[in-house]
């Protein structure tokens, strides 16, 4: 890790109405670090995800994203073709429901090769190598590169969304509960995928999840949300181990009990 | 000897001259009249008018004859002769509150200021074919009440005054209505643009998708509030005089839909609603306009678009019918060219599909081997 | 209001009033300045039908002057149906002088084709177009196209190319081949077939684009540079006829296929009747032609 944060987050707030979706959440995530951030439904976890991820406006607050060049800028105050550019290139967002995250009636390496064609590569050899290069590392067999998504089994379009977002090496992705439609047996396959695949590539994430364990085997360090506001974080272990507040300690002895 | 097709244009003159013929028909029975289209075909020659958004009885009848009675085809004619039109300028919003009514009817209050008006309806005819109309019966005078009317109050004000239904909404400042027909269409559309492309819609396609919200595809639980049907002085300002003078009476139908309530914790409760206008008499168009126009609105109250007739590129991209028959029907245009592109291509992937198939016995040659 | 109206207004030149007209040229201009961006312009009703080449007609009504001579084609050809209807209906509200002959033609109205004749500075080819957005069977919204215009966003149609390659082997789109405009902008070149789109590229003549039913004009000025999309490795390549027009003996044209007889039996002759006709004017001789000579003779 560097001594220069990836994003620095400051006191975003989003309301809907007079309904608060997160109110003053303001952190910290560092080059290599996987964040997560649990609460229950409702909990606005969802909600401060998509405001980094700028698929939502803050109504308050500033997000500012370290640049390839170093440079530290306002998301808020990029262009939106700038912003789009970032989003397709420079970052990654792993939907909950893959159909959300894939072209379900194109085949599995266009799929993955879009990213590289929408930033100029125009080599049909090429691009289809590095896609099957992909589904390899995704554990997906060369043999299925032509079909759609719509054959495959959920774990199969889970992992073939990671690889669509993993193709132009991006530096942060964002993953909104993403073993979260799955068996459990295909969860603990895929979380130990998505476990070697940021520890390989020096990923940053931040990965919103309700399942504890999903957060204890993928993230450093952990937020805990509730109505709204970050209530605890920490280090993930620490949090887990030893929580402070009391809905921590309801929300960890809950799932022990399980 | 091959010789290439000609004579296109000798063709085309034969073929419409057997179509005037047709026109025409049966030489020995008198021709239709303009004024007995005008007269006894009145609601054809409405809904001709309505969709091609020209308010002319004579000329709408005239476009019906020429058309054999084909109503898209009317209007489409209608419409090609209203674009060169000059423009004089732009009418001042016509008051329906002042209408002199010949038909109201309220679902939402049993009696009311002005009352229940059934007027000329279809609404309680028994739908038994009437012989008496095979030969030129006498039809009665109908009957006319006299003396004084009291104001016929909308159905929306009367709610209005205890401000249990919104209001007729505010343009921004400076928003001057647009004209579609003047204007390139754009999305999303201002709500004065999209009733006016609603207003020359297709009724069938109004009235499939108005269907479809009461069906459960973006139901917005409708009342009517009144539907009314009359005629309405139309003004334009003279800037030069500094007042409105009339133009004239028009015969309009309007229906006020009464839709499910809203509020939030800064504006209380109140009931939302539809709106729908068309030239002459044309209920069943005013009521399917107001339900689709209602469904329309969801940006305004944040509901989610999860039907097609709360779609906007989809309901008014494909409302219009004079675009929709020409570019369905432009199908029997020659493709030629295209289809010999893709013949050519389709012979080339079958040539290689068999030269792959010979190289390498696939699944079908087993198949039939076994 | 009822009495039968005992005379209707008549029509100005060209069938369009001034005003719409210049409304149009401006759209033009505009157009012109931005080569492939589609400007949208407040399309008229025509007394033709939509999908019919009202874009086109109404083009060609806000250019064409008195002494203009008009050309129509549809398929290639001036005698198919709706050329003739199209070229009748400019004879009869602009009165304009008409021909079938490319190069006597100061603007030529087209569907489906681009003349094989080159053509030369002050010429204008008007294309009718049908659908004008070259992403729209890739993404049916017209507020997300735009967005992908404006930001340049095209990947979507490589991944169509993509798709094509990995299903067929090779590019399996024929005709309405898209094009990138000036390095900036992709632009559907209307549906003639990708045989023709070589022709579109440094053109001297002025090319336009209009479709009326979408309510969209796009253009070409002269000399702009227009590249068909494609891969590195699997190049844009033109239709290959394998046998010369079997009327004039034309090769490298586009041939269109006539059937003869209920046996298979087939024969090629070219799409541009015009070139056709000129060649063997000029002597030249496909085999169709030298039998039926043989014949009668």
């Amino acid at each position: 890790m560097t001594d220069a944060p990836l994003l620095k987050v400051r006191d975003i707030s989003k309301f809907y109405g007079a309904r608060i979706g997160c109110r003053n959440v303001s952190f910290d995530l560092w080059p290599g670090e996987v964040l997560a951030i649990v609460g229950e439904s409702g909990s606005g976890k969802t909600t401060l995800l998509n405001c980094l991820a700028t698929r939502l406006m803050p109504t308050s607050g500033t997000i500012q994203y370290r640049m390839r060049d170093g440079q530290m800028r306002d998301l808020a105050r990029m262009g939106e073709a700038e912003r789009r550019f970032l989003m397709r290139t420079d970052w990654g967002f792993v939907h909950q429901n893959p159909a959300d995250g894939l072209r379900m009636t194109v085949s599995a390496g266009a799929n993955v090769g879009e990213r590289l064609m929408a930033v100029g590569d125009r080599h049909y050899g090429n691009i289809r190598e590095t896609a099957g290069d992909w589904l390899r590392r995704v554990e997906i067999g060369l043999d299925r590169i032509d079909d759609q998504p719509r054959a495959f089994s959920g774990g199969m379009r889970q992992r073939l969304q990671i690889a669509r977002n993993l193709v132009t090496a991006p530096r942060l992705v964002f993953m909104d509960e993403p073993t979260g439609g799955l068996d459990v047996s295909v969860q603990a396959r895929l979380l130990d995928l998505v476990r070697g695949l940021v520890h390989d590539l020096g990923l940053s994430a931040i990965v919103v999840t309700h399942d504890l364990a999903v957060a204890r085997l993928l993230s450093h360090r952990m937020m805990v949300m509730k109505d709204g506001h970050v209530i605890e974080q920490g280090l993930t272990d620490r949090v887990l181990d030893d929580p402070r507040e009391a809905y921590t300690q309801l929300l960890v002895s809950s799932i022990l009990q399980v | 000897m091959y010789v290439a097709v000609k004579g296109g244009e000798a063709a085309i003159a034969n073929a419409h001259r057997l179509l005037a013929d047709r026109r025409r028909g049966d030489r020995s029975l008198p021709s239709i009249t303009i004024e007995q289209i005008v007269a006894q075909l009145g609601l054809a020659v409405d809904r001709v008018m309505a969709e091609a958004s020209l308010y002319d009885r004579a000329i709408a009848a005239l476009a019906i004859r020429q058309s054999r009675g084909d109503m898209i085809e009317a209007i489409f004619i209608l419409r090609a002769y209203r674009t060169t039109l000059p423009r004089f300028g732009y009418s001042v919003p016509v008051e329906t509150s002042r209408m002199l009514v010949e038909r109201r009817v309220s679902a939402t209050y049993k009696d009311l200021p002005g009352g229940q008006l059934l007027g000329p309806t279809f609404d309680y005819t028994h739908r038994l074919l009437d012989p008496s109309l095979l030969r030129d019966e006498q039809v009665e005078e109908p009957l006319q009440r006299d003396g004084e009317q009291e104001p016929v109050m909308r159905v929306s004000d009367i709610l209005a005054g205890e401000g249990l239904v919104e209001g007729d909404g505010e343009l921004p400042a400076g928003h001057v209505p647009g004209d579609l027909t003047r204007e390139p269409l754009e999305f999303p559309m201002a709500r004065d643009l999209r009733l006016q492309a609603l207003a020359r819609g297709d009724e069938g396609f109004l009235l499939s998708l108005a269907y479809s919200t009461q069906r459960g595809y973006g139901n917005n639980h409708p009342f009517v509030g009144e539907v009314r049907m009359g005629e309405v002085e139309v003004e334009l300002d003279l800037p030069e005089l500094g007042f409105a003078v009339s133009l004239g009476r028009i015969q309009v139908t309007e229906c006020q839909m009464i839709t499910q309530f809203k509020g939030s914790v800064k504006s209380p409760p109140q009931f939302t609603r539809g709106y729908g206008l068309v030239f002459g008499q044309n209920e069943r168009k005013a009521m399917s306009m107001s339900l689709v126009d209602r469904a329309l609105r969801t940006d305004e109250f944040e509901e989610d678009v999860v039907s097609p007739a709360q779609d906007e590129e989809f309901v008014i991209s494909h409302s219009d019918n004079v675009q929709a028959t020409g570019f369905v029907e432009h199908l029997k245009l020659p493709h030629y060219v295209d289809f010999q592109a893709e013949l050519d291509l389709m012979r080339r992937m079958r040539r290689e599909h068999d030269e792959r198939s010979r190289e390498e016995p696939g699944d079908d040659t087993l198949e039939a081997a076994q | 209001m009822n009495a039968v109206p005992s005379e209707l207004a008549t029509y100005n030149f060209a069938y369009l009033d001034e005003q719409t007209k210049r409304m149009i040229r401006r759209t033009i201009l505009k157009a012109i300045a931005i080569p492939g961006y589609q400007v949208p312009f407040a399309s008229r009703e025509m007394p033709m039908p939509y999908g019919w080449g009202t874009g086109g007609v109404q083009v060609t009504a806000a250019i064409l002057g008195p002494e203009d001579v008009l050309k129509v084609i549809d398929q290639g050809a001036d005698d198919t149906t709706n050329a003739v209807s199209i070229r009748a209906f400019f004879q009869k509200v602009a009165n304009v002088a008409v021909t079938t002959k490319t190069r006597e033609a100061t603007i030529i109205q087209t569907r489906h084709r681009i003349p094989e004749e080159k053509l030369t500075a002050g010429q204008t080819l008007v294309y009718q177009v049908p659908i004008p957005e070259p992403l729209r069977f890739l993404e049916p919204r017209e507020t997300e196209t735009r967005k992908m215009h404006a930001l340049e966003e095209y990947g979507l149609m490589h991944v169509k190319l993509y798709e094509d390659i990995a299903r067929n082997g090779h590019i399996a789109t024929t005709y309405s081949y898209p094009v990138k405009v000036e390095g900036r902008y992709v632009m559907s070149p209307s549906p003639t077939p990708k045989f023709d789109n070589p022709k579109m590229h440094m053109s001297e003549a002025l090319q336009l684009f209009g479709a009326g039913r979408e309510k969209r004009i796009y253009a070409l000025p002269p000399f702009t540079d227009v590249v068909s999309l494609d891969f590195e490795d699997h190049p844009f390549e033109v239709q290959k006829f394998e046998r010369p027009c079997a009327l004039c003996g034309a090769e490298n044209v586009y041939l269109d296929e006539v059937v003869l007889d209920d046996r298979g039996g087939r024969m090629f002759v070219c799409s541009d009747t015009d070139h056709c006709e000129d060649r063997r004017d000029h002597g030249h001789c496909g085999t169709m032609l030298a039998y039926g000579k043989a014949a009668a003779e």
